[in-house]
């Protein structure tokens, strides 16, 4: 600051210089304003669905049946969200989704934490080729193995269960990637001095890698999380019963054209998309520094 | 630190270590067994019986009665559903993929600058990024509907956007263009804020104006990443389903009935196990040849 004060040594604008000065500046103000209209339409267009569902869950029935179109509602009906409540279990598939997909992310924090520091700090045989293997499963889509997935959690008589919803998901090649890239960064000096101490490798783990990995936790939790909390296809295959069905499919199943049933779906989607939403806006500046750190580096 | 000293004298030795000849770490190995069972139970295991329930002719339950040898692979591909099934595959990929980008390509430029409010406006367009696509999708089977959605009250027309075969497929392939915005957005940020301040300092200083500094410098600068971006969505797109079974369940007739929900029904509503097997094996294919094609890109730019 002080240097910059000196060598910027003042100076007298003249009316001619003092106009540009102004000119350049207006331009500018006019640029922010500009960016500012258009970047608030755009966004009212990104949001519009989200905005919708949630005006439309508190319209009356017979307000949702008009054909003219009125984005806010007459009054506001929160009782359809009570409503939800009660044509649904909407509290079961709620508590049900909630721990499937803290159960994931705990899964993948562990075992992606275990196998990334495997992978950048033990040396042993045939390690690179176990790495290659790892991404390899990038390449085989859920979707490709779910009627095999699906008929053998069959015949183990895992459907309908937790077990068939979370363990499937318990590691996962992403996770460890991203570990992995954080852990390149870690001062392989530290390890070394610890290992010199006597320090055991697990309790390295636990003790020193993990505390200074905040980071790299976080980013894998929110994607992890929200993955987990988003899925479709696999719950709505292994989850026969209420007992065990995640709040997507118990939603997607309030899906009827009638009116009465309309704001309640909506009402029950509102729901659905809140945690996950939530979620992102306080976790997206970790998920993103996580997800951006190895791929494009500055 | 005072542990730092005798380390960087270490550091030769330990660097000798790991270049010598290496052993057999058992430790190394315990650290990876919670990953590699769930790999092995749940991704390799369950491949490889893909790969071979395809060559069975499947009762009901899935399990193998005749080897058929290649037969379904050749019914498959002869078949005028499964052909359909790929055509409608690479129409609604192509529309995922000029809307998703496109989109998140725009997001991108509009808050390449910095200017009041500009991290609402960013959290607000990766936002998608997090959403349910089958809550989403409920949310536009309303906004589509005839008669009381949204888009015919707003746009003063009377399609019938899910039961008219070309409107269908659009209708989801928005969708999920909507969907993908969010990390596109993110992805052509991160391309952006990579390209180096001071070539745009020096073009202004040359007189060029901001369409030459867009065409000359922006777009070069996003050449490697946007061809990253391409191949994510592409793959991402081959493996929707949620949104189509909830908008169109494949319909109207089989306009919309892409790869992966005609897995689904072929295994879960008409228990063709093996057939929907080798259907799994042809996407999966296909997304291997994907997926080798961006790892090479991102070798060479590295």
């Amino acid at each position: 600051m002080d240097i910059n004060m000196e060598e910027t040594e003042p100076f007298v604008l003249d009316n001619e210089q003092l106009a540009l000065v102004r000119k350049q500046e207006a331009r500018i103000r006019i640029r922010k304003g500009f960016l500012l209209i258009i970047n608030s339409i755009v966004m009212i267009i990104v949001l519009f669905p989200l905005l919708y569902a949630v005006s439309m869950s508190l319209k009356s029935a017979s307000e949702v049946y008009s054909s003219e179109f009125s984005f806010f509602p007459e009054a506001l009906q929160f009782s359809n969200y009570r409503d939800a409540f009660n044509v649904a279990p909407l509290g079961q598939y709620i508590f049900n989704s909630f721990v499937v997909a803290l159960s994931i992310t705990i899964g993948q924090l562990i075992s992606g934490a275990l196998a990334a520091f495997s992978f950048q700090f033990l040396e042993s045989k045939g390690k690179e080729l176990i790495f290659a293997l790892v991404l390899a499963t990038l390449m085989v889509p859920g979707e490709a193995t779910i009627v095999s997935n699906y008929l053998q959690i069959g015949q183990w008589g895992w459907l309908d269960s937790y077990r068939a919803l979370i363990i499937p998901f318990l590691t996962s090649a992403t996770t460890i990637f991203l570990f992995r890239q954080f852990y390149r960064s870690f001062p392989i000096a530290l390890y070394e001095s610890a290992k010199m101490d006597g320090c055991s490798n697990i309790r390295f783990v636990f003790q020193i890698l993990l505390p200074l990995s905040k980071p790299a936790i976080g980013a894998v939790s929110v994607n992890a999380f929200i993955n987990a909390w988003n899925m479709y296809m696999w719950p709505l295959l292994v989850s026969g019963s209420d007992r065990y069905r995640t709040v997507q499919i118990g939603v997607s199943m309030m899906n009827s054209v009638d009116s009465q049933s309309i704001v309640l779906m909506l009402a029950g989607v509102v729901i659905v998309l809140v945690p996950s939403l939530i979620i992102f806006v306080f976790g997206q500046k970790s998920l993103v520094k996580g997800l951006f750190s190895g791929s494009v580096k500055g | 630190m005072e542990f730092n000293q005798p380390l960087l004298d270490d550091k030769g030795e330990g660097l000798k270590k790991r270049g010598a000849r290496k052993k057999w770490n058992i430790e190394a190995y315990i650290y990876l067994i919670p990953a590699l069972i769930i790999f092995f139970l749940f991704t390799y295991w369950p491949f490889l019986r893909t790969i071979y329930r395809s060559f069975f002719l499947t009762d009901n339950r899935g399990i193998e009665r005749v080897f058929i040898g290649v037969q379904n692979y050749t019914d498959l591909l002869t078949s005028a559903s499964f052909q359909n099934s790929l055509i409608v595959t690479v129409q609604y990929v192509l529309i995922v993929l000029v809307l998703g980008m496109g989109f998140g390509f725009m997001t991108a430029i509009l808050c390449n600058q910095s200017f009041p409010g500009i991290r609402l406006f960013s959290t607000v367009y990766a936002m998608p990024m997090a959403v349910a696509s089958s809550g989403i999708a409920m949310v536009f089977s309303i906004m589509l509907n005839q008669r009381i959605g949204a888009v015919n009250q707003i746009l003063g027309t009377n399609i019938s956007w899910l039961a008219n075969p070309q409107w269908a497929l659009i209708s989801v392939a928005v969708l999920t263009g909507w969907l993908n915005s969010g990390i596109n957005f993110l992805y052509f940020s991160a391309g952006m804020s990579n390209i180096d301040e001071s070539l745009y300092e020096s073009a202004s200083v040359d007189g060029a104006n901001g369409l030459n500094q867009f065409l000359y410098i922006t777009l070069p600068g996003l050449k490697h990443i946007s061809f990253y971006i391409i191949v994510i969505n592409v793959i991402g797109a081959f493996q929707s389903f949620g949104q189509i079974r909830i908008l169109t369940s494949g319909g109207p007739g089989e306009s919309t009935n892409v790869i992966v929900h005609d897995i689904y029904r072929n295994a879960f509503l008409n228990f063709r196990f093996g057939m929907a097997s080798a259907e799994s094996v042809i996407l999966f294919i296909i997304i291997a040849i994907l997926t080798v094609f961006m790892f090479r890109t991102q070798r060479k730019e590295a």
